[in-house]
């Protein structure tokens, strides 16, 4: 997609940084693919601020980070859920980092289908976690990019949200609804030159889903995290199916017709 | 990917249950044995766990601080050397001490107190370890070093996992000039020409190491090509692309023939005829690591898997025994390509079971062929402890407790810094009585 209409006043923040490299907040810096992501990066020269539930491993991360290469690494531990905070952590990130290129948001939980089914309150905390308190972040953060003309806005999904089935439809609501609030945003943001990227993972060997037997779909992080670090370089597509082969397997998983649809175990 | 656990030379021996650590702090379980398992290239069942934990901490795969001046590294247990070399070769320090694969972790360098082409100058791993944090079962954390906690610390280095977790060391790398070795070359006619040459180079280079061709007999019997080498001047720093991930892999098990006789000792003589005397320049990463550049060689031994048998014997006796042990192995016509020859020095390691000590180390794979393989293993048992030798435990699935005893004279101080959750197949064989 090419910003033909980009308003030329975006030169008045630069990309890049002269000295720091990229400037990125990555909201959930314990996961697993915001790590190995966060590495790619750190080689690169970027700064970063990590966000994310447990400060000894953030640090931990941060020292990793910072002894592969990154300019800075500031951290800050908060519960995401507590939407009260994300201005702050905002705030925060951008004054450590003097400005905010990128924020990759990478956080989520794996609700257990079955208890999700079973007691309300389970499914209810899950669609807050993977969507609402998501959506809170992002509408901050696509203020202050809108109003700063600049910058990227890449969350991490889920091939999960491309259609219901029995097997996570509470986990697919979440990131199904999450991925028409990015799209909208990507329609809003496209004249201030912002971008909004929508990743969308397909099986990820994670602790996330350490119980789930692993078959040949499945991939590593850092797979994923190579596809991530290029996302984010390059001014490519902004719906980003890691690997690549989920874009043809999910759409024809789209294209089933629903009275076969309903009858699949999937 | 969650590939199956296994040792590297892929014997049947069952595992135990897996669980990955992601953080330091990460929760043990409550029940069961207790075994780290890095990156799996301990030969044998001293990795293993059957019955019990196996923690994999290649998740413990960050690192805390590279001081580039003082060249200084602190990192997680689970960090391969590889990770390590890309870190700093670019910044001008290397390994101080490193094995002939850079696939392995730091927390197994320590374990297993690693050795490599400068044990004469340089001495094992363990010598390098600034400090290590050891988490006991009990929950204790205890950091050790020369100077704190310093029984622990020599129980830990070369204690091959039974002392409890490893989950961080600090080492001190050596400066290299260059990313390069200046390589001299000489091929020798049997054991007293190896001796020569290699007690000849030991003052003059900084790596030596050489190949034996354990097939051939007769008048060839202890023939090879001898290696020495120092960090060449004048070069480039640069670690990629020879310290990157191999470029080719051994897609499947191969099959028996391949590795049979005929085969082998036409390799192994090619081999020898082409190697040529004088000195080159080879970037360190094929100099140190020939065989990482061929992903899972260990499938060549096919299904059956392998054993590798490494002895060291004193150098008092003029390489008798070593001129007795390839005697036997040839006339076994059991031997395969991979036959190591190499000197350790006289330095001393911190660690109360390290394996390096003065004398000649002879290291060989054994195609698995079962009953005959083991029978020929008693034949070289008794060569080496008629000679005071001893066998290497990371490299072991079947010496006997008594040789076990025997080889580690402070093994009875070694056994009180045991942790009583942590066992392995190799500590339940040697020491039945600890379970």
């Amino acid at each position: 997609m090419r910003h033909q209409d980009a308003p030329t006043d975006r030169h008045e923040q630069p990309a890049q940084p002269a000295d720091g490299g990229v400037r990125i907040l990555i909201v959930g810096a314990t996961s697993a693919i915001a790590q190995a992501t966060a590495r790619l990066l750190a080689a690169d020269g970027a700064t970063l601020f990590l966000a994310g539930r447990d400060a000894t491993h953030l640090g931990q991360i941060a020292d990793d980070l910072t002894t592969r290469g990154a300019a800075r690494v500031g951290t800050m531990a908060l519960d995401l859920d507590h939407t009260m905070r994300h201005g702050e952590l905002l705030d925060t990130a951008t004054a450590h980092m003097e400005g905010l290129d990128v924020v990759l948001v990478a956080h989520g939980t794996l609700p257990d289908q079955a208890a999700s089914q079973a007691d309300w309150e389970v499914a209810r905390q899950a669609l807050e976690t993977n969507f609402l308190n998501i959506a809170a972040l992002l509408t901050l953060v696509a203020n202050r990019l809108e109003a700063g003309r600049h910058g990227t806005l890449c969350v991490i999904g889920s091939v999960a949200g491309d259609r219901g089935r029995r097997s996570n439809y509470v986990y697919g609501t979440a990131k199904g609804a999450l991925a028409i609030f990015l799209q909208g945003l990507r329609n809003r943001l496209h004249p201030a030159g912002v971008r909004v990227v929508t990743i969308k993972p397909g099986f990820v060997d994670t602790p996330m889903t350490a119980t789930f037997t692993k078959g040949p779909l499945w991939a590593t992080p850092e797979r994923v995290a190579r596809g991530i670090h290029k996302a984010l370089e390059k001014r490519g597509p902004e719906v980003v199916y890691l690997p690549g082969f989920w874009r043809v397997v999910m759409l024809v998983i789209r294209l089933i017709p629903e009275p076969l649809f309903k009858r699949l175990r999937l | 990917m969650a590939a199956g656990y296994t040792c590297w030379g892929r014997l049947p021996i069952a595992a135990g249950e897996p669980l990955r650590l992601r953080w330091r702090d990460a929760a043990l379980p409550d029940e069961g044995t207790l075994l780290a398992h890095g990156n799996g290239r301990s030969y044998g069942d001293s990795c293993l766990n059957p019955g019990g934990v196996l923690l994999d901490t290649r998740g413990l795969d960050r690192f805390t601080r590279f001081d580039r001046e003082r060249g200084i590294l602190r990192a997680e247990a689970g960090v391969l050397l590889a990770d390590m070399l890309r870190l700093t070769v670019p910044a001008g320090w290397f390994l101080p001490v490193t094995p002939g694969t850079r696939f392995i972790t730091l927390g197994g360098a320590i374990a297993n107190d690693v050795h490599g082409k400068n044990h004469h100058v340089a001495g094992t791993f363990g010598r390098h370890v600034r400090a290590l944090e050891l988490r006991r079962s009990t929950g204790e954390r205890l950091t050790c070093s020369p100077d704190q906690n310093p029984d622990w610390f020599a129980a830990t280095i070369g204690g091959l996992g039974l002392t409890g977790l490893i989950t961080w060391a600090e080492i001190a790398l050596k400066p290299i000039p260059s990313a390069y070795v200046a390589v001299e070359t000489a091929r020798f006619g049997g054991v007293d020409q190896f001796i020569a040459l290699n007690d000849a180079s030991e003052p003059s280079h900084e790596y030596t190491v050489a190949w034996v061709d354990c097939l051939a007999r007769g008048r060839n019997l202890g023939r090879g090509v001898f290696m020495g080498g120092n960090h060449a001047r004048h070069m480039a720093r640069t670690a990629a692309p020879p310290l990157g991930d191999p470029a080719l892999r051994v897609p499947f098990d191969a099959p028996a023939w391949l590795l049979g006789r005929a085969t082998l000792s036409a390799f192994n003589g090619l081999y020898y005829r082409r190697a040529r005397a004088g000195t080159r320049v080879q970037h360190l990463g094929p100099f140190f690591y020939p065989l990482d550049g061929i992903g899972q060689w260990n499938r060549l031994y096919g299904r059956r898997g392998f054993y590798q048998y490494q002895c060291v014997v004193p150098r008092a006796d003029g390489g008798a025994a070593l001129k007795e042990l390839l005697g036997i192995v040839a006339a076994s016509g059991q031997g395969s390509f991979l036959a190591v020859l190499k000197g350790f020095g006289g330095l001393p390691s911190p660690g109360l079971l390290s394996f390096p000590r003065p004398g000649y180390t002879l290291a060989l794979d054994f195609p698995n062929r079962g009953r005959s393989t083991l029978a020929l293993f008693e034949r070289l048992d008794r060569v080496v402890e008629a000679a005071g030798g001893a066998l290497y435990p990371a490299k072991d699935a079947r010496m006997t407790a008594a040789g076990f005893a025997r080889y580690h004279p402070r093994l009875e101080t070694f056994v009180r810094f045991v942790d009583p959750r942590f066992s392995s197949a190799f500590w339940r064989r040697v020491r039945p009585e600890e379970s």
